[in-house]
């Protein structure tokens, strides 16, 4: 969404302008939220909480930095008053993505390399992955990843947002955010991969 | 020579190599040696495919959003403060 003449919209009392940035916005800051509170509902209070906040301080944005910029990051200072604060959990970040035993042991000809019965296949024509019980088993899936995974999952790859914008909402290192991302992906690449036909 | 090839990588540590080649970090070393990989073994260049699927799908999931009722207490915080 273009920042140009949004404020001016907003303090001029466009509500229109104002719904619109709402929804466009709120579905990212509320999954920013989610990851530094416990429950749905304490993420939706914290997005309330931070729109409240930028009608307060509207008329102080100086527009140093985007409308958009601003809003996450009032969000975010919202999110840590409120939040735990817990650190990434390793159980997060370590072992292997896809199961050992789908590899040749070390003693093979080929260690690590996919064992014939094991090797993935080609799933053919993207929309026959993308039927509509795929895309439910993807949504249901997403819920079960652990919370930083499903947080950095979720920001990159269904809300679009980039790696280094990530990592400041959630105070990851660049590493780190990689790790949770590919976890997450790997996860959900084998969910797919048992619902594929 | 058949199947599985590239000595560099092993089809078990090129799994574990792909947000970080997707995501443009790796040397160019390590990118010559991903995609000699991929270039000569089916399973893994599938595996990726997989991957990048899985990553369009989720573009198309549908996302959570503020209940109706906040929206609407927003807006009419948003009324009252430019009234």
């Amino acid at each position: 969404m273009p920042d140009e003449g949004l404020v001016e919209l907003l303090l001029a009392g466009d509500e229109a302008a104002f719904a619109t940035v709402v929804r466009a916005w709120s579905p990212a800051m509320l999954r920013v939220a989610r990851a530094h509170v416990r429950s749905d509902a304490s993420a939706e209070e914290v997005v309330q909480e931070a729109w409240v906040g930028v009608l307060r301080g509207l008329r102080l944005f100086e527009g140093r930095a985007s409308l958009r910029t601003w809003v996450f990051r009032i969000l975010v200072n919202t999110a840590r008053r409120r939040g735990r604060g817990d650190a990434v959990v390793m159980a997060e970040l370590a072992g292997p993505t896809v199961d050992p035993l789908r590899f040749r042991d070390a003693d093979d000809q080929y260690p690590g390399g996919w064992r014939e019965e094991s090797t993935p296949a080609w799933w053919g024509p993207e929309s026959r992955v993308l039927r509509a019980e795929l895309r439910e088993a993807l949504s249901r899936a997403l819920t079960e990843l652990p919370e930083r995974q499903r947080a950095v999952v979720e920001l990159r790859d269904v809300h679009g947002l980039q790696a280094l914008e990530v990592c400041e909402l959630l105070d990851l290192t660049p590493a780190n955010q990689r790790v949770l991302l590919h976890r997450g992906r790997a996860r959900l690449r084998g969910i797919l991969e048992e619902a594929a036909p | 020579m058949s199947l599985p090839p590239a000595r560099d990588v092993s089809c078990q540590q090129l799994v574990e190599l792909l947000t970080d080649y997707l995501e443009g970090v790796l040397t160019p070393d390590e990118v010559t040696a991903v995609e000699r990989h991929l270039a000569l073994c089916d399973g893994c260049a599938a595996y990726l495919d997989q991957f990048r699927t899985t990553i369009d799908a989720l573009g198309s999931v549908p996302v959570q959003t503020l209940s109706d009722e906040t929206v609407a207490g927003l807006l009419e915080a948003f009324r009252g403060l430019t009234r």
